[in-house]
């Protein structure tokens, strides 16, 4: 039995100056063709400018059981948000 | 559909009230239309049922690639060929999207693509009928892409993340087939007599194997009723069909085709078109490996992994001795990321460099 390819998770930024984003996985056996096939599967359409290829195991995720801990201390501070100052309306450039 | 008949290995759906708290904050969690992710807890049915109905999904992709790669040699123009190419690669391109979906439940592509070709997991019924005329090229765009279009934007909204993110990017591409399926229909009704009654015969094979896509009637069905609380099937078979034959009967009719159905009418108490009787059994029939094509189509996916096998094996044994001999290996890669080797191992091994 052979071995299979090892999985990539492949990121590709588009034509319009935003960042790299998630398209999907892949399997290659090396980087090279990790990129080569990123191009056939992920940008048939002009999708992007720009591919970045990493492999899946390398990827580190927060746990989805750390949600709450994790996410929760931003839920009370909504004074982060601009709109939790009123501003009078003749006020003007806020 | 491209998934018939997905097996959820329940024999009822459960009430809240019998499922444990896992169950329950999963299903409350459905319910509220938050999408399950890969790491999230789930049920060990629904990751089965899913990794059922996602294979055969990805697999039916990988199988329409033959009924239409048959005629790439064969296109009529030099534009045809380059566009049926382009669709038949989109398809290859599904297949491994999906086979990705699948694997973030913890399956791997290679058990899956086995499971095929050992007869354990089937593939959409439609892909066992021959491709026997051009026409039939337009007919599978025009039909068969249009039916799985109707089945799979629904599936857009699923209730698993990935499988759903999967199907937002083919669902884009696939538009492009059905309207190119369209195209050549339309240019072959426009064209000599004997053109246009090629449509006509394709249109007469094609058309009540496209309604057997959808599944049989599936109102009563137990599997059914429990991926609908899954939220992994979101619609009823019959509603899908219905939705199908209603918007595809005026375009036959703009084509100048006739179906292929003498009780084909339209009731307009029901605001739908109203069909004869589909014949199950052949479906049936087809399903158990009896089609017109199932042995030549399993056979040609065997023989593609099999003589593919040793083209798998160099590119990991390169990919392995460039890794060792720290030699870049592709694009940008930095010294020294292969974790599985530390450097002065690899310095101990290369001498020379």
């Amino acid at each position: 039995m052979s071995k299979e390819w090892p999985l990539w998770e492949i990121f590709i930024r588009s034509q319009h100056g935003l960042a790299h984003k998630h398209v999907g996985s892949l399997h290659a056996p090396d980087s090279e063709m990790a990129i080569k096939n990123a191009r056939d599967v992920y940008t048939r359409r002009n999708e992007g400018v720009s591919i970045w290829a990493t492999r899946s195991t390398d990827i580190v995720a927060s746990s989805p059981n750390a949600g709450e801990s994790l996410f929760e201390p931003s839920n009370d501070k909504v004074y982060r948000h601009p709109t939790f100052f009123p501003m009078p309306d003749e006020v003007k450039h806020l | 559909m491209y998934a018939q008949m997905v097996d959820t290995g329940v024999a009822r759906v459960a009430s809240s009230t019998e499922m444990d708290p896992d169950e329950r904050a999963f299903q409350a969690r459905v319910d509220a239309d938050i999408r399950i992710e890969p790491k999230d807890w789930m049920p060990d049915a629904y990751r089965k049922t899913l990794i059922r109905q996602i294979q055969q999904h990805a697999h039916s992709e990988i199988v329409g690639m033959l009924p239409e790669g048959n005629w790439i040699t064969r296109a009529p123009t030099l534009q045809r060929k380059a566009i049926l190419m382009a669709k038949v690669q989109d398809e290859g391109g599904h297949g491994l999207y999906l086979y990705a979906a699948a694997e973030t439940l913890g399956v791997s592509r290679d058990q899956l693509v086995a499971d095929l070709h050992a007869g354990k997991v089937k593939y959409s019924s439609i892909f066992n009928y021959p491709t026997l005329t051009w026409a039939d090229i337009g007919t599978i765009g025009w039909l068969v892409d249009g039916a799985a279009i109707m089945n799979q934007i629904p599936i857009c909204r699923c209730s698993y993340g990935p499988y759903a993110r999967a199907m937002v990017r083919i669902c884009k591409e696939e538009s492009f087939h059905q309207r190119q399926g369209y195209d050549i229909m339309m240019t072959l009704c426009r064209g000599s007599d004997e053109q246009k009654a090629m449509a006509q015969d394709a249109l007469n094979r094609w058309w009540w194997p496209s309604l057997m896509m959808f599944g049989p009637p599936d109102a009563d069905s137990v599997h059914s009723a429990q991926s609908a609380r899954w939220k992994i099937k979101l619609l009823s078979n019959d509603e899908l069909r219905q939705r199908f034959i209603d918007q595809t009967v005026p375009q036959a009719d703009f084509l100048g085709l006739r179906m292929p159905d003498p009780d084909l009418k339209w009731n307009d108490e029901r605001g739908h078109y109203d069909i004869g009787k589909i014949d199950w059994s052949e479906f049936y029939n087809v399903l158990k490996g009896n089609g017109p094509c199932n042995r030549e189509r399993l056979a040609a996916r065997v023989s593609a992994w099999e003589e593919g096998a040793w083209v798998r094996a160099a590119a990991i044994a390169y990919a392995e001795k460039a890794a060792l001999r720290n030699e870049p290996a592709g694009a940008q890669r930095r010294p020294n990321d292969d974790q599985r080797t530390p450097k002065n191992a690899v310095e101990a091994k290369s001498p020379g460099r």
